[in-house]
């Protein structure tokens, strides 16, 4: 009895100093500062007087109180739905498609696709601001020269602008997410489907799209909380006056140095942003259960 | 007359012939299995007669109509796929009914067909089930069900039960054939099991790299083999080279010590082949020794050094004594339990 609690105690304690390196680790970089900002955020600020270590709740009523901030997280959301819809929308069809390339056309068009995230996303958004940039912006030419537009549109400092940069941006995390999930389709089902008298696009609808609809969500959410965190992109396109939750928190941080205030923000953004992905991974889990068994 | 018509099919694929000169004729209600090892070409010409694949040259009618021009939704054929291929978002009614929703068939009617679909497999009160929380066997019937629900003019399975274990599989090639006599569907099954093949099909197409090697009933090719291919790959079988021997005007067929008159019109050196349940030991033939005796419960497998080469021999156990391991013994057959085959002049 007793040799084998000192087994298990010692086995115990093996693990424990085993995972103590990672979890020192984890706790420095991540719990720490982390609560730090949590704590931060309660902090109280003054323009002379800097930060008091006080625990009052002038920055959270500040944040609901004040219109302002609610805009600019309405727009966040706004901006990152959008540009997950696009994701989705281009996404789905292009993972598709070159799911069923063949050859060395796959493996160039995949490349093509990944490619992306091997530049710096500021490089890759300041390639956009170059397209969109004045009324002579090449984005411009082509649309007015396409005739789909009379006068020049607005794209930079707007979010029609941000949301292009972002959705481009996230578009290999949506096309990876659903290429997976492509793979996983026995080949034969649309096989079966069409045998059993169903048209081309019936199988995508019926068939091909409710089964990958996991990975289509799973990309979304991955391209959700980036977008909705993304920092380079709504920087450079939105510019100083159209902010998101990131560029405020950035600000304050910075520009202001109202670092309470900049805490607060980036903890309500966390909060925010893990509520919606917890719960549209449950929802998601749950909706498919039956499949997944 | 003929339902279904294959007329000189071939696919190839680049270089790689698949499938060559494929002609066959179906007749309506028959069951006809396509038998072969993996590569012969089965699946190719069961996928080029569901439409999956279109054929390099020939023709496939059916009814005296083009089925080549036809693209696979509409040529009407049931298939179940050898991976089940259910859809595993939907639940087993779903998946049954999917292809009479595909013909707008109307909600009631399809209510009442899948559920005789399901009830014709013994899968009555199983509609709800979604395929991943059923058992292979299962998935099979929901698969055999949605495969038979749009009355199909012919019903096409490739290797429908070799993701079955032994039992279950037995149990489904007996259920498999009801089925298609009670319905009359003609049904073509691809499957590399000459077990299956045999036990379930009025005829067998033995293939082999492309090419058709037999046509015939379970008994023809198994009896009547026309290759050594056929003969090797229906049963086991033994080979023994032996030659003939004209002596006093009396022409002898002689395999070792083995002897019978010759059959009219052969000559030389040939191949003789003849199965090992057809051999038995006697005090004159082929003499040989027992190399191994291996008891499989109904029989005797027994391994034996001839003088013409390794041979085995399958005896009944019908409570007989039988030759022990390292027994001198004969082995003898009758002449009508043998064929004949020019012997291949070696290269």
């Amino acid at each position: 009895m007793s040799t084998t609690a000192t087994a298990d105690t010692s086995d115990a304690r093996a693990g424990l100093s085993l995972a103590l390196p990672a979890l020192m680790l984890f706790i420095g970089v991540v719990v720490i500062p982390l609560a730090m900002t949590v704590m931060l955020s309660f902090h109280d600020w003054g323009q002379y007087k800097g930060i008091e270590p006080v625990f009052i709740l002038k920055n959270w009523m500040e944040i609901i109180d004040d219109p302002y901030y609610l805009e600019m997280f309405w727009r966040t959301f706004r901006v990152a739905v959008l540009a997950t819809l696009i994701t989705a929308v281009f996404g789905v069809p292009e993972a598709y498609i070159l799911n069923r390339m063949q050859g060395p056309w796959k493996g160039l068009f995949l490349l093509v696709i990944i490619g992306p995230l091997l530049i710096s996303v500021v490089a890759r958004t300041l390639g956009w601001a170059l397209l969109f940039g004045g009324n002579n912006g090449l984005a411009n030419k082509l649309l007015m020269t396409l005739g789909l537009v009379d006068s020049p549109v607005r794209f930079m400092f707007t979010e029609t602008g941000m949301i292009i940069a972002l959705a481009h941006a996230m578009m290999p995390f949506m096309v990876l997410a659903v290429w997976t999930a492509l793979q996983r389709l026995d080949p034969q089902v649309e096989n079966a489907a069409l045998s059993l008298g169903a048209g081309s696009l019936t199988v995508v609808r019926r068939i091909v799209l409710p089964q990958i609809m996991p990975g289509v969500l799973s990309g979304a959410i991955i391209v959700f909380s980036l977008s909705a965190s993304a920092f380079a992109t709504p920087a450079i396109i939105g510019g100083r006056r159209l902010k998101v939750a990131a560029t405020l928190a950035y600000d304050e941080f910075l520009n202001t140095l109202n670092w309470p205030l900049g805490a607060a923000v980036a903890v309500l953004l966390l909060i925010a942003l893990v509520l919606i992905v917890v719960g549209s991974n449950a929802l998601i889990e749950r909706r498919y259960q039956e499949m997944f068994r | 007359m003929s339902f279904l018509e294959l007329d000189r099919v071939g696919k190839s694929f680049g270089p790689n012939v698949a499938v060559e000169e494929f002609s066959l004729t179906v007749t309506k209600g028959e069951f006809i299995s396509f038998l072969g090892p993996s590569g012969c070409g089965k699946t190719t010409t069961l996928q080029m007669i569901a439409g999956f694949l279109d054929p390099s040259h020939g023709a496939i009618r059916l009814e005296g109509k083009d089925l080549v021009a036809t693209p696979p939704a509409k040529r009407g054929l049931g298939i179940v796929f050898q991976s089940y291929a259910l859809f595993p978002h939907m639940t087993a009614a779903e998946n049954v009914a999917f292809g009479l929703e595909m013909r707008n068939v109307a909600r009631s009617e399809r209510e009442e067909r899948v559920r005789a679909a399901l009830t014709l497999v013994g899968l009555a009160g199983y509609e709800d089930r979604h395929p991943r929380r059923m058992s292979g066997g299962q998935q099979q019937r929901v698969a055999l069900a949605r495969a038979l629900v749009i009355r199909p003019s012919v019903l096409l399975l490739d290797e429908p039960l070799s993701n079955l274990d032994a039992r279950l599989r037995e149990g489904m090639q007996i259920e498999l054939r009801q089925i298609q006599r009670n319905l009359g569907t003609t049904t073509i099954l691809v499957t590399h099991d000459q077990i299956e093949a045999m036990s379930l099909s009025d005829r067998i197409v033995v293939m082999s790299k492309g090419r058709i090697e037999q046509i015939g009933t379970p008994q023809e090719v198994y009896e009547q083999p026309a290759s050594a291919f056929v003969a090797q790959f229906l049963g086991k079988t033994n080979e023994f080279a032996a030659h003939v021997e004209r002596a006093a005007g009396q022409a002898r067929l002689l395999a070792g010590s083995w002897s019978a008159p010759a059959p009219a019109g052969v000559s030389g050196a040939v191949t003789l082949s003849v199965r090992p349940e057809r051999i038995s030991f006697g005090d004159t033939g082929l003499a040989g020794r027992i190399t191994s005796r291996i008891f499989q419960g109904n029989h005797w497998l027994f391994q034996c050094d001839t003088e013409c080469g390794p041979a085995i021999v399958i005896r009944q156990n019908d409570g007989q004594p039988q030759p022990e391991q390292g027994a001198a013994v004969h082995l003898n057959w009758q002449a009508a339990d043998m064929s004949l085959r020019a012997a291949r002049v070696a290269a």
